[in-house]
């Protein structure tokens, strides 16, 4: 079975001159309990797979399967969505309000989700994280960057979903946290069974993490592989090609 | 010769429920006309350090120091007008949140050719030009429409782009990047770290390069300061990095993911509380 299938996507934004085809002709399939890596130039439509995935981006065309469920384009997605797929954004910083503590993030997508040992799950999800109890009644603006996105991610597995979409998670992370935060996925992939669908610009993140990843460039998928044939530099496409000599080229020179 | 930047003993505080909270202790360095890099673990102090420079710290933040001199001049004695002059002309800053930083209601070609016309005077078909050349420049692909769009219709990256257009408008003395290109993908940043470099090359401009990302600094920068807990715990030259001695800056560089030696999992650092009290090693910046 696969957690997720795109068959022939095709996501637009605007009309007329400003009309943007941000992605064209997409398809690929995640295996259930699979983690899949999305790479490719910036501008190149990759966050917006996930959106149109969520609901965010309205116009689309082409099938999107979650489950071996297709989606319906005209509504929007209920709750058992969203307790199945949960998402971190790219940018930590619009996606928290502004107005509501990390408690109050946390305990309201608890309740949602119809869990009411509130207490307990908002301290285990502050430790899984990284943060601990010390940062559980602070507003965003008091909080740095990587804290920031740790709260994103801590709301994201609140739900205990099955598929997490994994927008740029540890960019916005110094090393020794992307070590946590990448190892706490792991584990949590290893015990849950969860299926990873992961964008990142970093190819040895996405080496580290996924067994399958495509390459977009320009609103198209241009080349998809298995790890092994990225670690060994099997791939064909220009693009992918100077991607991988370009993010190796630069770790060689200082390893 | 007086340096560009001279920071002296800064200290950031928070008053918080648990009583007062220092984000940045006691931080000196000093910059020449050079691409300092800063790193350091998520909430050590960076972004509070090259915010408190420009004194963007809001309320009920503070900020203190024996002094912040930019070309001699104490910025601690400027009034608040004065600073707003210093901000949009002589230091520029590319904030962490480029989205959050943009006008969300501006589209993005008036927002550049507005800076572009509060720095140079000249005609608004010129302004115009140049806002599409920066935008060109840092690898934009259609600049047309992106002059027409606004920051919401932007991919993470763009937004990262259009900030660092927007600050090199001014041809700033100082520039504080702080993780401007985070969000780039290897030959986007390539590009746009080239920029960067030409200014302080050509210009002479001051770079202050705020990232996580220890072999980008370890390329791209002259110098390192690494911090930890509110404090510089080293400084060294950039290319001397992989030989830092602090045991925390060589946990930060053993957490490093690798491509060709693949691991079950990744190592974390271990933290030893005397990390935050131990003097500063290595020469002083
Ligand atoms: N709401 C929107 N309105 C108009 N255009 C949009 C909108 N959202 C995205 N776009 C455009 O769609 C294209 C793809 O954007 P997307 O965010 O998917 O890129 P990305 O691959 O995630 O890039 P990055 O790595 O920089 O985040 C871009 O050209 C962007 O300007
Ligand atoms: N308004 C505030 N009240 C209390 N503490 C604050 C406030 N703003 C920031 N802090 C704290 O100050 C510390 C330093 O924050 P700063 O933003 O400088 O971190 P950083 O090194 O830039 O981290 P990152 O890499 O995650 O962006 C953090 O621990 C943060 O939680
Ligand atoms: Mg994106
Ligand atoms: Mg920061």
């Amino acid at each position: 079975m696969s957690a997720l299938d795109f068959e022939g996507l095709n996501v637009w934004f605007g009309e007329g001159r400003d009309r943007v085809n941000a992605v064209q002709g997409a398809s690929f399939k995640v295996a259930s309990g699979e983690s899949f890596g999305l790479v490719g130039e910036s501008g190149s439509g990759k966050s917006t797979i996930l959106r149109a995935l969520t609901g965010l981006a309205p116009h689309w065309s082409g099938k999107i399967r979650v489950m071996d469920r297709e989606l319906d384009r005209g509504k929007g997605r209920d709750r058992a969505f969203y307790k199945s797929v949960q998402m971190v954004f790219q940018d930590p910083y619009a996606s928290l309000h502004p107005r509501q503590s990390v408690d109050q993030v946390l305990s309201e997508v608890l309740y949602l989700h119809g869990f009411r040992d509130i207490e307990a799950r908002i301290e285990r999800l502050l430790d899984d994280v990284g943060l601990g109890s010390a940062f559980r009644f602070r507003y965003p603006h008091q909080l740095s960057g990587g804290q920031r996105q740790r709260v994103a991610i801590a709301r994201a597995l609140a739900p205990e979903p099955s598929i997490l979409l994994l927008d740029e998670p540890t960019s916005a992370l110094d090393v020794s946290v992307q070590a946590e935060i990448l190892n706490l996925l792991c584990d949590l992939r290893a015990e849950h069974g969860l299926t990873f669908l992961m964008v990142s610009h970093d190819l040895v993140v996405v080496a580290h993490m996924c067994e399958h990843i495509v390459v977009m460039q320009q609103g198209r998928i241009v080349e998809e592989m298995s790890v092994s044939d990225m670690r060994a530099m099997r791939v064909t496409h220009p693009y992918s090609q100077s991607l991988l000599e370009a993010s190796l080229g630069y770790r060689r020179a200082q390893l | 010769m007086t340096d560009l930047l001279d920071v002296k003993d800064l200290w950031v505080r928070f008053p918080t429920r648990k009583g007062r909270f220092d984000a940045v202790r006691g931080v000196s360095f000093r910059l020449g006309r050079e691409r300092l890099g800063i790193v350091g673990e998520s909430g050590s102090g960076k972004s509070m350090t090259g915010r408190a420079i420009l004194r963007l710290i809001r309320s009920p933040g503070q900020v203190e120091a024996s002094h912040i001199r930019l070309d001699g001049e104490n910025l601690l004695d400027k009034t608040e007008a004065e600073m707003r002059q210093v901000r949009g002309q002589r230091i520029s800053m590319v904030m962490q949140d480029p989205k959050f930083s943009l006008n969300p209601v501006m589209s993005i070609g008036e927002q550049l050719t507005e800076a572009y016309r509060l720095h140079a005077r000249g005609g608004r078909a010129e302004a115009r030009r140049r806002a599409v050349e920066m935008l060109e420049a840092v690898a934009i692909r259609d600049p047309e429409r992106v002059m027409r769009a606004y920051p919401h219709e932007m991919s993470g990256g763009m937004g990262q782009r259009i900030m660092i257009a927007m600050m090199l408008i001014p041809d700033p003395e100082l520039l504080i990047a702080d993780e401007p290109t985070s969000a780039l993908d290897v030959s986007v940043r390539g590009q746009v770290l080239q920029i960067m470099d030409r200014l302080v090359q050509d210009r002479g401009m001051g770079l202050i390069f705020i990232s996580h990302d220890l072999n980008l600094v370890a390329q791209f920068c002259d110098r390192v300061m690494i911090m930890y807990a509110g404090r510089v715990v080293e400084t060294c030259e950039a290319h001397k990095l992989h030989e830092a001695q602090h045991p925390y800056t060589r946990g930060l560089l053993n957490s490093l993911p690798r491509f060709d030696a693949p691991q079950n999992r990744l190592e974390v650092l271990r933290r030893d509380p005397a990390w935050a009290a131990a003097p500063v090693k290595g020469p002083v910046a």
